[in-house]
């Protein structure tokens, strides 16, 4: 940015180029932006559910609008560009290679995005991130609910272009003096993560354009009254979003793995089992899609395998974290700002996990099941995990996006205040869900159990509100007036960085 | 690829293996056991639509809101609804199953003592869903 700054171009030519750079910042800054609208939508539903009894939102209708393009947002418009904007900036840099394969493919992949997220914006549908059927077909109100179709139909087609964008860079535009076991382990995170996308999300698609059928009342597939069958949804939804989990995690453990063997001073302790358990991942996160779906009436036989499944992701998942804290041991440690983020999304990141085994396993998943606890379950993963390391590595970009520091006190404040707010919102909730209370609800009865976590978990929420503003003071900030950065090595540790801005194209 | 030795990981892996094969084991035994309906359980009919639960026992009475049952006996819930997915939950009882349009899903329970208890909703169903709620109450024998 503030490279655009001191070597100003027209807004037209990062907006129409093709560079892999100039469209890593494209996301980079669509992505943040949905990230604080996301937020924001978050913060209104806390103050919401901080009393019983309405409170700032009037009505239930407007409020199931907010939770669902809340839902929405944070998944589709943040999480997943922001992965896009990390490794249109690093992939092609760390496989040696001049750009992204596919130039073209990858500006058209970001800018389907715009279009969609408008759909989302100004549809604002009700039927939650789930378009939750027959609901969502004889029930939700259009044409919101359209327009969320289509919205979620172009991200697909913009997630699938990127996708084989990726794997296609990774694969065959790798130096031909690099082996695929000498790619940096943030690059093995995007191959997985694109591979397991380009499996999963045609599904979805398919699914997708038979709930539009289904709603323009010509079929019938998830419809009972037309003799369809709504768990069929369920299949295809959760066989594409399971493993879609697993996309959105598996770049941000990847960022993880670039900043804390560089705060550490120390080599990754084991780059093997790093690849090794993102390979499994990938394949494991296909075998556990119905996990969600226990409640719905499956067999005994059924639950059994999916419970397996599921327990099989949890190694993989383990193996991450062995390494991290095997690469930290020892190390001289450097708690710069990244590093205090990616250790804090380690931390959540193995509770998230630890509270997935308890829904995994059948018989206590009847408990938690849409109580608050899956509520709090899951965003320990895409908040305290996935959002913790993408911000992480925003600070850790921030000096080769802008060639300037950001305010490095502030950083530490956000990290803090943010720790400390995920930890009141989300454990909060999973003692909720335990109570009893059930997700996606407008109003709730005063027990003096639930008003008491509530609030605990608006004041959290809260807390994070402050922190992201401090976050956004501090991003505007440094990339206009902060100290410049020593680019050779802008934390002081030392050792082999990769530069985008070093990338830049003077043509372009 | 790495060119040190890895054992303590693969200490970690196995001990990580052992304990979800224990929960796994554990939970498989339990479900076993929570799925074997009682013989003598008396069937009542639930009905979610929007927003609110009817139910039906098996004298032919029906309740809407209310469920009265009586302690020390088991009851098979034969759950379904007649509009949207719901999902009818006792949450105390932990019992909890979907309410598909076209399909009977079964739960039982065989409430101890007596007591009020609430009914739920825990499956989002529109409007309403917040409110979807029901009283049960067990009653001395």
């Amino acid at each position: 940015m503030v490279l655009e700054l001191q070597k100003p171009r027209p807004i037209w030519q990062i907006m129409f180029s093709t560079h892999h750079t100039d469209v890593g910042l494209l996301y980079l800054i669509m992505s943040l932006g949905f990230l604080f609208l996301g937020g924001a939508l978050a913060l209104a539903i806390r103050a919401e559910l901080f009393l019983p009894g309405a409170q700032i939102i009037g009505d239930a209708m407007t409020f199931n609008r907010i939770f669902t393009v809340h839902g929405t947002t944070l998944i589709f418009l943040f999480i997943i560009p922001f992965a896009s904007a990390v490794g249109n900036y690093f992939v092609p840099i760390m496989v040696r290679y001049k750009d992204m394969a596919y130039p073209k493919l990858n500006a058209i992949a970001f800018w389907m995005i715009p279009p969609a997220g408008a759909l989302i914006w100004l549809g604002f549908a009700d039927f939650t991130w789930y378009a939750t059927p027959p609901y969502s077909i004889i029930s939700a109100p259009g044409p919101a609910a359209d327009m969320w179709i289509f919205g979620l139909k172009i991200l697909g087609i913009s997630s699938v272009l990127g996708a084989i964008n990726f794997v296609v860079t990774i694969l065959k535009c790798k130096h031909p003096d690099m082996s695929i076991g000498q790619v940096p382990l943030l690059a093995w995170s995007f191959l997985s993560s694109s591979l397991i996308i380009l499996v999963a999300i045609p599904t979805f698609a398919a699914a997708l354009l038979m709930l539009l059928t289904d709603r323009l009342g010509v079929s019938g597939f998830f419809n009972p009254a037309m003799g369809g069958d709504p768990i069929a949804y369920a299949h295809l939804f959760w066989f594409t979003f399971h493993p879609e989990v697993y996309v959105l995690v598996i770049p941000a453990i990847g960022m993880m793995y670039e900043i804390i063997p560089r705060f550490s001073r120390r080599p990754i302790y084991s780059y093997g089992s790093g690849v090794f358990a993102f390979v499994l991942l990938a394949i494991v996160g296909f075998s556990s899609w119905a996990h969600h779906m226990y409640a719905t009436g499956m067999s005994f036989t059924e639950k059994t395998v999916f419970m397996v499944g599921t327990l099989a992701a949890v190694p993989a998942s383990a193996m991450h974290v062995f390494n991290f804290i095997a690469t930290m041991w020892n190390g001289r440690i450097r708690f710069s700002t990244p590093m205090m983020w990616a250790v804090g999304g380690i931390a959540l990141f193995f509770s998230a996990g630890a509270g997935g085994v308890v829904n995994s396993a059948m018989p206590l998943d009847f408990t938690t099941h849409d109580t608050y606890w899956v509520v709090g379950h899951f965003h320990l993963f895409v908040m305290g995990t996935i959002a913790f390391g993408s911000i992480g590595y925003l600070y850790y970009m921030f000096p080769y996006v802008t060639g300037r520091m950001y305010n490095e006190a502030m950083g530490k404040i956000h990290f803090i205040l943010s720790f400390v707010g995920t930890v009141l919102v989300f454990f909060t909730q999973h003692v909720l869900g335990l109570y009893g209370m059930p997700r996606r609800i407008f109003d709730y009865p005063p027990i003096p159990e639930w008003i008491a976590m509530n609030q605990i978990a608006s004041i959290g929420a809260m807390i994070i509100g402050v922190s992201m503003a401090i976050f956004l003071a501090n991003m505007i900030y440094s990339s206009g007036r902060g100290e410049p950065a020593n680019t050779d090595d802008p934390f002081g540790v030392g050792g082999k960085y990769y530069y985008p801005f070093e990338a830049k194209n003077p043509s372009h | 690829m790495a060119g040190h030795s890895n054992w303590p990981e693969w200490i970690y892996i196995g001990i990580v293996v052992a304990l979800m094969t224990w929960v796994g084991a554990e939970a498989w035994e339990v479900e076993r056991l929570i799925e074997h309906v009682p013989a003598d359980a008396e069937i009542i009919k639930v009905t979610g639509q929007q927003w609110f639960w009817t139910f039906e026992h098996e004298d032919g009475t029906k309740e809407i809101g209310e469920l009265h049952v009586e302690a020390g006996k088991a009851y098979k819930f034969e759950v379904t609804a007649t509009d949207v997915i719901h999902s009818f939950n006792i949450h105390d009882y932990v019992v909890l199953i979907d309410a598909i349009p076209g399909r009977v899903n079964t739960v039982w329970f065989a409430p101890d003592e007596p007591g009020v208890h609430d009914i739920q909703c825990r499956e989002y169903c529109g409007l309403i869903h917040y409110n979807m709620r029901g009283t049960l109450y067990v009653e001395e024998p």
